[in-house]
Parts: structure tokens; C-alpha cells; sequence
């Protein structure tokens, strides 16, 4: 923005001074104003249009029109809840696997890590310098059948246990459940590290030394004082692998096969292949609304946890 | 904790020896603080006081050396095993738990019962319990302060060390805060190694005060004999304000000792001087030379004023002896009139008064410079 506060002195006769003053109070509209229409342009407007996009009816070939039919959010969701409830199964998984990851890298990068700091957390975000879609190819190879991740878990029977669970059906790890929260769970991992990684290192490492002093054994002093005060990078770094996770078209297809649909591909399909906007834009309106209200009790839940 | 009834919860520090690399922090620091008394730690920064204090408290390893209390060596024990507690600098409260919580934590983790009861006990005496509820951050900086020192306390600890616990308050607040701590240390009969640099800090509250300086201890003694007679320049500067002034012993004959400053004699008692050289620095503090306006006996000098502040309760001048070295005089404002600058006046002190030094120290050791103190007069050359 060009609108700078006005500057005293520097003689301007012909300015009045008034004006100057009043204008400067509006300096922050201002610097709303280009945020505001982004948001206007690509993201109110899209959603009104998508919101009646659910409610019409009609054909590809004929054209929609408005009806404020409804049922159509019912015809969607017993059409396709079972891949609805997966995305959620799967991104909570996802979640769960990337805080185990996560948190004792974290930990590890801001308190054990020294002058190698640095260096770890350029390698957390290193992965965003090749693309996603790239990334999640690379699993292709990593779990291909005559690949030794595959030989390693045939080898330790740790196939078994993976059939046991139904993560995999035959004897091998692509086209799965697992390979896709493995997916999942790689893709998203840098989101889940970087917050944990800000409210772990802004702990001071007084107040562990004050556990250890009143009495708290290392593990008691984690669990009382350390875990309490990163539970702001858990819930947010939880939020940013759980909401992207749970949307997410590009690892159940290129990892996983057709009982692992997940409800991004869905939308996918019925915007780009069937056609159907109606269902497709009811779809993503439901998937939106759903993760909202996970989202809200999740965030009101931790929230108080971390008063007690 | 336990055996605090018994008489055998002295601390004792053995050739505690710190080093960071090749710094040593703490040297060779044997000393034996006993049950029950308030001790001070007084230095300035890095002198190794925070580092003996953290030995201590087991959060800094020493290179070598024994620390035990009574008679179990605590040396190798964990922190979270020692019956040690300490008032952090900064507090560290715990900011997620409220105030009661912060006090309890200590008792919680060692299953103690009658948490509830102990714990209003405690903030019954430090006088917060209508805070109990309260998060830290919603507390003043007094009343953080005294939140950390209920947390260390209600725990009983054999020592409970204090790491320049008053360092963050504003002086009206510092100097409340002290005589409550004295307060509560006298009600509570717990050991108190309290680790400061200020002087005035550690005279107020202790029984005694262990001067350190890089790493060693200077002189030990209560506050009154610290003060009144310092062993090294070093406490003689930083316990209040001396003048330094070179002088040559020219005789000693029984208790005393007489000594030639640059023409003029003066006496002092043998046993206030430390060295047994014949170059000596004469002590005197600022407050014990008298002004007069005609010579008056002996251990007199004649000097100029050349400076006066008034400071209200007393006055500050410099006066400028014959030979150049200008002097601190201190005088209580009594009703006697304010010397003007460029008067001469007659300086005398009395025998018992001045002590002497080693001349082989640094007469400036220990001179404090902040807060636009004067510096005490040293070396004249």
C-alpha cells in the first residue's frame, strides 16, 4: 500500500492539516483492503457460488437452475458416507502416527539438538522444494513389491500383522490402507513438526530445571510441565495434518486402490468425470461442515485440558 | 527434610571446584554453612556464587569436590532426590497451573498428605491466600516473588538456596521484601543460602556472609566484622566505600603500629593490619573521618574540599590531601554547616578505625561504578 502515515514538518502550505490527520486513521482499512478482496474474490464468491451449486438440479446437457433441492445432500451421503467416515479414519490415523513421529523430533531439534539446529529444521521443510504430487510418486517406489521396505516386512512377519489388522490384503504394501496413511502421514509431517517444534523451543528451560527441584523425575517433569506447555503446538500442529489429511485425493489414489477411496477423490470425480455438480458441490459442503465441527469440539477440548 | 530436627543438617561445600571448559568458575571452595542460619553469597556477576549455588541444588555437576549435608553426600544425587529447594532468579513459576497448584507441586510429587492444609499454611504466611486461584501472570512482581519462595519452603527443605531472589523488584519493594524474607526465615528456622551482589542486600538479611571474587571466597564473617574489617581491598571496596591511601610502616611497637603517608603519621592498631609488609594500604571507611577546622591531635591531615553532595540524611565530600589523592568523607547532616569547595579543613580518624592492607593488591578491586556512585579514592599516583 502507498497510503504512508503523514510525515510532520517538510513545509506543505497548501495541504490543509486536517484532512492529512483523518486520512491517517484510515491507513489501516487500507492495508485490510487488498486481504478483504482476495478473500471476496476467491473465497465468499466461490462458496456462494458452490452453496447453490449444491442446491440446483438439472443435467450437463440441459443446464442447472436453482431449485433448492435439498435431498440431494441425502442422495450424496448415503451414496458415498462410507468414504466419508474413511478420509476421517485415515486422517486421524495420519495425525496420531505424524504426533508419535513428530513430537520427539520436535523435541529432539529444540532441546537436544545444539548447533545442528538449524540444519534439522532446513531438512524438516526440505521435502516442500520437490512437489507433492512428486513425493507421494516416490512411495510408489519405496513400497514397490521387489523393494526392500516390502522384503523387510515380509521377512519380520510384520506383514502378517498388517494383514491381521486388514492394513493390507495380499502380501504386498502398495495399493493399501497402510500405504496410504503411510502417505498421509509423510506428506504432512513438516506441518505437524514446524508448530511443535515453535512451542517446545519458547518453553524455558528454568521451569524444567524447577520440576526437577521440586521433586518431578524427568518423566514426571515432561508430563506436568513440558507436555502441558507444547499442548499449543500439539493442537495446532494436530489441526494443520488433520484438516489438508482428511481432504486429501492425491495419496489414496496414487497409493491405495479402489476400497480405499477417500472422499477427495469423490469430489474429484463427480466435478471432473461424472459431471454431477450438484452431488460434487454437496459433497464439499458436507466434508467442509464436518471438519468444522470436529475442528470446534477438538479445539474446546484441548482447551480446557490445558487450564487444568 | 526428615532430619531437620537434628543438629547434623550443616551444609558442607569440600573443594568445590567448577570448570567450563577452561574457565574455572568455582575454585578449590571448601565451606560449612550450619543448620538453621541465613547465609549470604555476595559477589559480583561471574565471581562463581549462581554456580556454587547451582552445584548445590545439583543442576550444574561439580568438576570436583564434595557437597554434603550433615552426613550424607549428596554429590552424585539427582536433583529431584536432594532435600535441597530453590527460589529461581526469575521465579520460574509454572505458567499452566495456578498459584495453589505452583505451591503444591513439590508435595504432590512426593505424595505428601495434607496437601490442601500445607499448602493454605504456606500462603497463609506469605500472606496470598485469596490468590490461590490466580495464574501466575496475573500476579505483581512481589507477589510472583513470594509465590516462589511459598513453593520452596512448604517443602521443608534441609537448604533452600536463593538465587538473587530480590534481583527483579524495584527498590521500595526490594527492601520491604527483605525483611519479610528475614521474616519468614526466622519463623520458619530454615538454612537460607542466599546468593546476591548486592551488599546492602546481604547485610540486612544474613548472619553471614561469605564474600566471593573469581571464584574464591574473600573474607567470612558477619556483616559487622566484613564491614569493619575488611582482609583484602577487594571486600574493603565492595562491602560499602573505603579510602585507600599508600602508606610505609615505620614502626611497630607493641599493639600498635605506626605509619608515614607522605610526611604525616599515623597510628592503628596491629591487629587491623593484615600484612606484614612494610608497604601497606591505609584503610579508613568515608563515615569515620571527622572534619575540623583546626588540627586536633594526632592521625590528623590537612586536605581541600572539592566537592560536596548533599544527599539529604548526610553529605559526600572529596577532599584533596597535600600530595593530590582526594579523599571520600561522609558526614551525617547534624545541623553543622555545609562545606563549601576550595575550603581547607583538617581530617582526623581514630586509630581503631583504620585498618591495613597488603600493598600488593589492587587498590581499585571491587570499586562499584554503576548508578553514578563515586568511586572511592585509591592509589594517589
Amino acid at each position: 500500500m502507498t497510503a504512508t502515515v503523514h510525515v510532520p514538518g517538510g513545509s506543505m502550505p497548501a495541504a490543509p492539516v486536517e484532512p492529512r490527520k483523518r486520512r491517517a486513521s484510515k491507513v489501516p482499512y487500507l492495508l485490510l483492503l487488498p486481504g478483504v478482496a482476495w478473500l471476496l474474490v476467491f473465497f465468499v464468491a466461490p462458496m456462494i457460488f458452490l452453496a447453490s451449486q449444491s442446491l440446483q438440479t438439472g443435467s450437463i446437457e440441459q443446464g442447472y437452475a436453482l431449485t433448492w433441492h435439498i435431498g440431494t445432500y441425502g442422495d450424496a451421503l448415503s451414496a458415498f458416507h462410507s468414504q466419508l467416515f474413511r478420509s476421517f479414519g485415515y486422517a486421524a490415523t495420519a495425525t496420531v502416527l505424524g504426533l508419535l513421529v513428530g513430537y520427539p523430533l520436535a523435541y529432539t531439534i529444540a532441546f537436544k539438538a545444539g548447533r545442528w539446529k538449524n540444519v534439522l529444521l532446513v531438512l524438516v521443510i526440505a521435502p516442500f522444494f520437490t512437489s507433492f504430487l512428486i513425493r507421494t510418486l516416490a512411495w510408489q517406489t519405496i513400497l514397490s513389491s521387489d523393494g526392500p521396505v516390502v522384503g523387510f516386512f515380509r521377512a519380520t512377519h510384520l506383514m502378517d500383522l498388517l494383514r491381521s489388522l486388514h492394513l493390507v490384503a495380499g502380501n504386498d504394501l502398495l495399493s493399501t490402507p497402510f500405504a496410504v496413511v503411510m502417505g498421509l502421514t509423510y506428506n504432512f509431517l513438516p506441518f505437524m513438526v514446524l508448530p511443535l517444534y515453535a512451542s517446545l523451543e519458547r518453553i524455558d528451560i528454568r521451569l524444567l530445571e524447577a520440576g526437577g527441584d521440586l521433586y518431578a523425575r524427568p518423566f514426571t517433569a515432561f508430563r506436568k510441565v513440558t507436555w502441558p506447555l507444547s499442548l499449543p503446538g500439539v493442537v495446532a500442529g494436530t489441526l494443520l495434518t488433520f484438516i489438508p489429511a482428511a481432504g486429501d485425493y492425491i495419496n489414496s489414489k496414487l497409493l491405495g486402490n479402489t476400497s480405499t477411496t477417500m472422499i477427495g477423490q469423490v469430489i474429484d470425480g463427480q466435478f471432473l468425470r461424472v459431471l454431477d455438480y450438484p452431488t460434487a458441490a454437496a459433497l464439499s459442503f458436507t466434508l467442509m461442515l464436518a471438519i468444522l465441527v470436529i475442528v470446534a469440539v477438538y479445539v474446546r477440548r484441548a482447551g480446557t485440558e490445558e487450564l487444568v | 527434610m526428615a532430619e531437620t530436627a537434628s543438629t547434623g543438617g550443616d551444609l558442607h561445600l569440600q573443594s568445590l571446584t567448577k570448570q567450563f571448559g577452561s574457565f574455572v568458575a568455582v575454585d578449590d571452595l571448601s565451606l560449612t554453612i550450619p543448620q538453621g542460619s541465613f547465609f549470604a553469597l555476595l559477589g559480583p556477576s561471574g565471581c562463581g556464587k549462581t554456580t556454587t549455588l547451582r552445584m548445590v541444588a545439583g543442576l550444574e555437576e561439580p568438576t570436583a569436590g564434595r557437597i554434603l549435608i550433615g552426613a550424607d553426600d549428596i554429590t552424585d544425587t539427582k536433583p529431584y532426590r536432594r532435600p535441597v529447594n530453590t527460589v529461581f532468579q526469575n521465579y520460574a513459576l509454572f505458567p499452566h497451573l495456578d498459584i495453589f497448584e505452583n505451591v503444591a507441586f513439590g508435595l504432590r510429587r512426593r505424595g505428601s498428605k495434607n496437601v490442601k492444609q500445607q499448602v493454605d499454611d504456606v500462603l497463609e504466611l506469605i500472606e496470598l491466600g485469596h490468590l490461590a486461584r490466580r495464574k501466575p501472570t496475573q500476579l505483581s512482581g512481589g507477589q510472583q516473588q513470594r509465590v516462589a519462595l511459598a513453593r520452596a519452603i512448604v517443602n521443608h527443605p534441609s537448604v533452600l538456596l536463593l538465587d538473587e531472589p530480590l534481583g527483579a523488584l524495584d527498590l521500595k519493594l526490594r527492601r520491604q521484601m527483605q525483611l519479610e524474607l528475614k521474616r519468614i526465615q526466622t519463623e520458619v528456622g530454615l538454612t537460607f543460602v542466599h546468593v546476591t551482589h548486592d551488599q546492602e542486600e546481604a547485610m540486612t538479611m544474613a548472619d553471614t556472609i561469605a564474600v566471593m571474587n573469581n571464584g574464591r571466597i574473600e573474607q567470612l564473617g558477619d556483616p559487622a566484622s566484613l564491614y569493619e574489617n575488611p582482609v583484602t581491598t577487594f571486600v574493603a571496596n565492595f562491602l560499602g566505600q573505603s579510602n585507600l591511601v599508600r602508606a610505609r610502616v615505620t614502626s611497630r611497637s607493641g599493639e600498635h603500629l605506626t605509619v608515614d603517608v607522605q610526611g604525616t603519621t599515623f597510628t592503628m592498631p596491629r591487629a587491623r593490619c593484615t600484612s606484614e609488609s612494610d608497604d601497606i594500604w591505609m584503610g579508613v571507611r568515608p563515615e569515620k573521618i571527622q572534619v575540623n577546622a583546626t588540627a586536633a591531635g594526632a592521625n590528623t591531615i590537612l586536605g581541600t574540599v572539592t566537592d560536596t553532595s548533599y544527599i539529604g540524611v548526610s553529605t559526600q565530600y572529596l577532599v584533596q590531601l597535600g600530595f593530590g589523592q582526594e579523599l571520600t568523607v561522609v558526614r551525617q547532616n547534624d545541623g553543622a554547616p555545609i562545606l563549601r569547595p576550595g575550603q581547607e579543613v583538617y581530617l582526623s580518624w581514630e586509630p581503631a578505625h583504620t585498618f591495613g592492607l597488603d600493598a600488593r593488591q589492587d587498590a581499585k578491586a571491587g570499586v562499584e561504578r554503576e548508578e553514578g556512585e563515586l568511586v572511592p579514592a585509591g592509589d594517589a599516583s
